[in-house]
């Protein structure tokens, strides 16, 4: 535990002290750059203010919101992808381009279509995440080994009960990488469509943002920073220890453990 | 026809005239060709051959898990397949392997868990339940596949080299534990193997196959009486005999 913690705390103290060094050495005005002890100062005082919150939970609304409809979209394709081997091989590499395609790139087309900017954010989410599950499920519904389909057909399960009891717990560990990947993806293009966002009366973290750049608060603007930076830390490593238990679970850990 | 449900009541599975081809390029490659046998109910028949001779093929087909490309091959009742390597399900503990057969077979819910528990109990697994299959020896990942097979409720027990991977003591405790099984149950085992004293140690009849593509070239009634031992002159002769029948099938199949 403990030594795992170490490394990570030197990188952040290490990290702290680059930025410092930055702040003495001149480079720019501590009003365009200031040091990290009045934005931590600062990012004390939002976490006393109950608007901030707000923020980050209108944020995090959106990223669940996107993320989950990404989650069962890129399911129910990747198994259908899988059932139908035409669609396979038609879908297949358009999946490998749609993942390679920054995502923010349908929002204008989104603000367009749906008007709402609430739905082309959520759509923008889902079309950076759901790519990503979608490849994760099915090359992990791919490289079932043929020996564990065989025997879950010498056990008597076939069609649906072989999917459900052999090609899918077969396939869950790269299902997670799938999820992480995804969960990834959907955070960075959220953020993304934030910043382009111009609406009224809104707090998220990304028009928050926005605002702390007009306003040329760049205390604000790195303790935003910050915050964004450990929300993406904390969700990755969730799902990392969800991935190491499916793993060890699964028997695929090396001697590491 | 009505000749072969005459035979039913006695046989356990017929194999005739079995061909089995594969795809090889743009050719055809025989992995069987007319391969022809049967086996009594109750019978514990050893196949023996050189690797490539198409035993995987032929208990695959009588698992239908391959199709035959022309002859037949029947099983009267149901069959359990055991394979080489482990072929526990990796995220289910012993127990759960063997609770999804059960499942598999419509066995209530309430029940598996004590039928699992009696089935690992008779293959000496109590007390290995919970744990998973990289979590068991390789003697023990085969006896938790055996309680897996078991728990089909199966007529016919089809077992691919199931003991080739393991060391000589594992090897010969598992002899003594499926022959025990066998002998208390009503099982009919058709056991696959490249080893010519495994085979005779453990068959009523010893079944030789070509090589490449394999058919049946000799069969060998093994009378030496229950339990045997590996090491026994008389089982080292007939094995003898046997091994040398398959080395000049090999150099026939060059
Ligand atoms: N699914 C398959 N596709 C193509 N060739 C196969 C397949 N299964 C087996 N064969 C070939 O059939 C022959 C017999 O294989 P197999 O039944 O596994 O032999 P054995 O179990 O006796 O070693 C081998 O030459 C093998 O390469
Ligand atoms: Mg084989």
């Amino acid at each position: 535990m403990w030594s795992n913690l170490w490394p990570k705390l030197g990188a952040v103290v290490l990290a702290v002290a680059i930025w410092q060094l930055i702040v003495w050495s001149g480079w720019r005005p501590q009003s365009a750059l200031p040091g990290p002890w009045p934005v931590l100062e600062r990012l004390a005082g939002d976490l006393r203010n109950l608007d901030f919150y707000a923020g980050i939970g209108m944020t995090l609304r959106r990223a669940a919101l996107g993320y989950a409809i990404a989650a069962g979209a890129g399911t129910v394709v990747a198994i259908l992808i899988a059932r139908v081997k035409l669609a396979r091989r038609a879908v297949g590499s358009l999946l490998v381009g749609l993942q390679s395609m920054p995502s923010i790139a349908w929002f204008p087309l989104a603000l367009l279509l749906l008007q709402r900017s609430e739905g082309a954010i959520t759509l923008v989410v889902l079309m950076g995440a759901a790519p990503a599950i979608a490849a994760g499920l099915l090359s992990g519904i791919d490289q079932v080994h043929p020996m564990l389909i065989r025997v879950g057909r010498a056990m008597g399960a076939d069609g649906l009960r072989l999917y459900r009891h052999v090609v899918l717990p077969a396939a869950l560990p790269a299902f997670v990488g799938g999820l992480k990947q995804g969960w990834a993806f959907a955070w960075r293009s959220l953020m993304s469509a934030e910043l382009l966002v111009v609406a009224g009366n809104q707090t998220s973290i990304g028009t928050q943002l926005q605002l702390a750049r007009n306003l040329l608060d760049t205390q604000q603007l790195l303790a935003l920073m910050i915050v964004i930076f450990v929300i993406g830390v904390v969700i990755d490593s969730l799902f990392g220890a969800v991935d190491r238990s499916v793993r060890q679970r699964w028997g695929l850990l090396g001697g590491e453990a | 026809m009505s000749n072969v449900m005459a035979l039913s009541d006695k046989h356990a599975l017929s194999v005739e005239r079995l061909t089995v081809a594969f795809p090889h390029g743009d050719q055809v490659m025989l992995a069987l060709d007319g391969a022809t046998f049967e086996v009594k109910r109750g019978e514990f028949v050893c196949v023996v051959g050189a690797s490539g001779s198409g035993k995987s093929t032929l208990l695959n087909v009588l698992a239908g898990l391959d199709r035959p490309s022309g002859g037949r091959a029947h099983v009267h009742g149901r069959v359990a397949l055991i394979f080489q390597e482990s072929a526990l399900l990796p995220w289910l503990t012993a127990a759960g392997n063997v609770e999804l057969a059960l499942e598999l077979r419509g066995v209530k819910a309430s029940a598996r868990q004590k039928v699992a528990h009696e089935l690992l109990n008779r293959v000496h697994l109590a007390g290995f339940e919970r744990r998973r299959p990289h979590e068991l020896s390789g003697g023990m990942k085969q006896r938790a596949a055996l309680a897996r097979a078991l728990a089909q409720e199966a007529d016919v027990l089809l077992m691919d080299e199931p003991f080739a991977a393991l060391d000589a003591i594992s090897r010969d405790l598992l002899h003594e534990e499926l022959e025990r099984i066998w002998t208390e149950s009503h099982l009919t085992i058709l056991f696959v193997t490249h080893n010519a004293r495994e085979a005779v140690r453990l068959g009523d009849r010893v079944i030789v196959l070509t090589s490449r593509p394999g058919r049946v070239a000799h069969e060998v009634p093994i009378d030496l009486p229950r339990p045997r031992s590996l090491d026994s002159p008389e089982l080292a002769v007939i094995a003898g005999r046997i091994t040398d029948r398959l080395k000049h099938e090999m150099s026939n199949g060059r």
